[in-house]
């Protein structure tokens, strides 16, 4: 499935780590604001997709990366691209949060402190600004000076989220960023995800099917590697064309 | 394990009580006030101020000095060198080795290079030759700090913007209970090592004034009290050995509380 403008196309992709063939001639195109998600069973690489697109997958050893990545057109792995540019262009959240050591406050203004903005009064404005994105405002508002490590994990991961969005990004990377979460901050992040597709292109890694059906606008599908299926959210999981994405589906493989 | 434990806490107390009742007649405020006396050392007057004090000059100074070595190489090693590169192996090995040569070793190894420059026993001779024993020491403790520091974290600050530079400060930020246990274990090792001072820094009944200047330290100062025949001068060893000791706690204290401090922050 291919689009006329996408925010990010995959050409020709192939990763090897270490002598194994870890992703296989991907091409995917990521749509402008909408929600793409990846699904597959653990090990098919959705991870490894996901970091190759803002280039954190450069830190290991032994890591081979052929192919593209077209952001906006513009190829990241080009000779001479700043990767911290490309970096700052899109917004991680992992499966676990992981606030800075720093408090609530300083959270939030790391981003865009590194990136120019130090008056207080501007920060002031931007942490207010996030944390009432992410409906953390009225939660922390009297202890931005406090730890982060008293808050609840849901209410880290929303912190992250906002310290993610803070940078400004036009796109939002999630690692299964709600498998760490218990069902009420699940749904909180995910009704996250569906204001922020307004404004943002999402790309999710989950394992779970129900998730990528309640958030997404379009699947991908891969296994061992490879990209099965991809398309829109209803047709890849109710009317599966390939029998591997059937069997996953209805839960033969996982 | 109960028996070994046992065994573990007694020998501390015993130590302890050995130094203490031995020490304890000696100790006085003189003792730790003033630089010997003529005929210190066969039981005149006078205390060991100038050991006191070198050794502190010696400690601060080549843990210091020790700090500014190990800190870029261990950030260089952990986060601008990629994951287990050779690079970082090779040096990982370096201090594995340079961590197990006894420190009488540095001691020779330092006398033959004053030998060669035609230098005589100083205190910047004891200060480089002690940095060079702790070196190992520090940077393969943090570095140990430093590689247990989530993936997650320096991710987190990558995909910020930040830069390697940025996402090192962030790293150390949040290693800093397990860098200050480093640095203390440096600490103690330089404060207490009577080898590498032997031959580098040499011994002197005077505080020294200038970094070319000799330097008594308490480990030789106990040595030498120690090798003494007169009661007296003996005893005035242990007393020494209580300041080393207390010394050592009072430093293991501070950073328990400062560590605890600095991690306010850390999840």
């Amino acid at each position: 499935m291919t689009f006329d403008s996408p925010h990010i196309r995959v050409k020709d992709l192939n990763v090897h780590i270490g002598g194994n063939h870890i992703l296989k001639n991907i091409n995917i195109d990521i749509p402008d604001k909408k929600v793409t998600s990846f699904i597959g069973p653990s090990g098919c690489g959705k991870t490894t997709l996901l970091k190759t697109l803002n280039r954190l997958l450069d830190r290991n050893t032994d890591v081979k990366i052929d192919g593209q990545v077209l952001l906006d057109g513009q190829d990241i792995y080009a000779k001479g691209v700043e990767v911290t540019d490309i970096r700052q262009k899109m917004g991680l959240l992992s499966q676990r949060p992981f606030p800075l050591p720093m408090s609530i406050y300083d959270n939030i203004a790391y981003g865009p402190r590194l990136h120019g903005t130090t008056k207080k009064k501007d920060l002031d404005i931007i942490v207010e600004k996030y944390l009432r994105g992410v409906a953390l405002w009225d939660e922390v508002k009297d202890r931005l000076k406090g730890s982060p490590a008293r808050l609840s994990i849901g209410q880290q991961q929303r912190l992250c989220l906002a310290r993610g969005l803070a940078v400004e990004p036009e796109i939002i990377l999630g690692d299964e960023p709600t498998s760490a979460l218990d069902p009420v901050s699940t749904q909180r992040i995910e009704e996250l995800f569906l204001q922020l597709k307004d404004q943002y292109t999402l790309v999710l890694v989950t394992h779970i099917l129900r998730q990528a059906r309640r958030v997404s606008d379009y699947i991908v599908f891969l296994y061992m590697g490879e990209i099965i299926e991809f398309g829109p959210t209803e047709e890849v999981l109710l009317h599966p064309k390939e029998k591997l994405t059937q069997e996953y589906v209805k839960g033969y493989i996982s | 394990m109960i028996t070994a434990t046992v065994i573990i806490a007694s020998s501390l107390f015993a130590i302890l009580w050995t130094i203490v009742s031995k020490g304890f007649s000696s100790l006085s405020w003189d003792l730790i006030s003033k630089v010997p006396d003529g005929g210190f050392y066969i039981g005149k007057s006078g205390g060991i101020l100038n050991a006191i004090i070198g050794s502190i000059y010696i400690t601060i100074g080549s843990t210091i000095l020790g700090l500014c070595i190990s800190i870029p190489v261990v950030l260089y090693i952990n986060v601008y060198a990629k994951k287990n590169s050779w690079f970082a192996n090779i040096t990982r090995l370096t201090f594995d080795i340079l961590f197990g040569i006894p420190s009488i070793v540095y001691g020779a190894f330092g006398f033959a290079i004053m030998v060669y420059f035609g230098l005589r026993t100083s205190l910047l001779a004891g200060i480089l030759t002690v940095t060079l024993l702790i070196i190992p020491i520090l940077a393969r403790a943090m570095d140990e700090v430093l590689r247990l520091t989530p993936n997650e974290l320096s991710d987190a600050t990558y995909s910020l913007g930040g830069t390697r530079w940025e996402t090192s400060l962030i790293l150390l930020r949040q290693s800093v209970p397990g860098n200050l246990t480093a640095i203390l274990l440096s600490f103690g090792r330089a404060i207490g090592d009577a080898a590498t001072v032997l031959f580098t820094a040499g011994y002197t009944d005077s505080i020294p004034t200038s970094l070319g200047q000799p330097t008594a330290t308490l480990p030789l100062s106990i040595f030498f009290q120690l090798s003494s025949p007169i009661d007296e001068v003996q005893n005035r060893a242990y007393g020494a050995a209580v300041i080393l000791t207390v010394i050592v706690l009072i430093l293991s204290l501070a950073s328990k509380y400062f560590s605890k401090k600095f991690s306010k922050y850390k999840i």
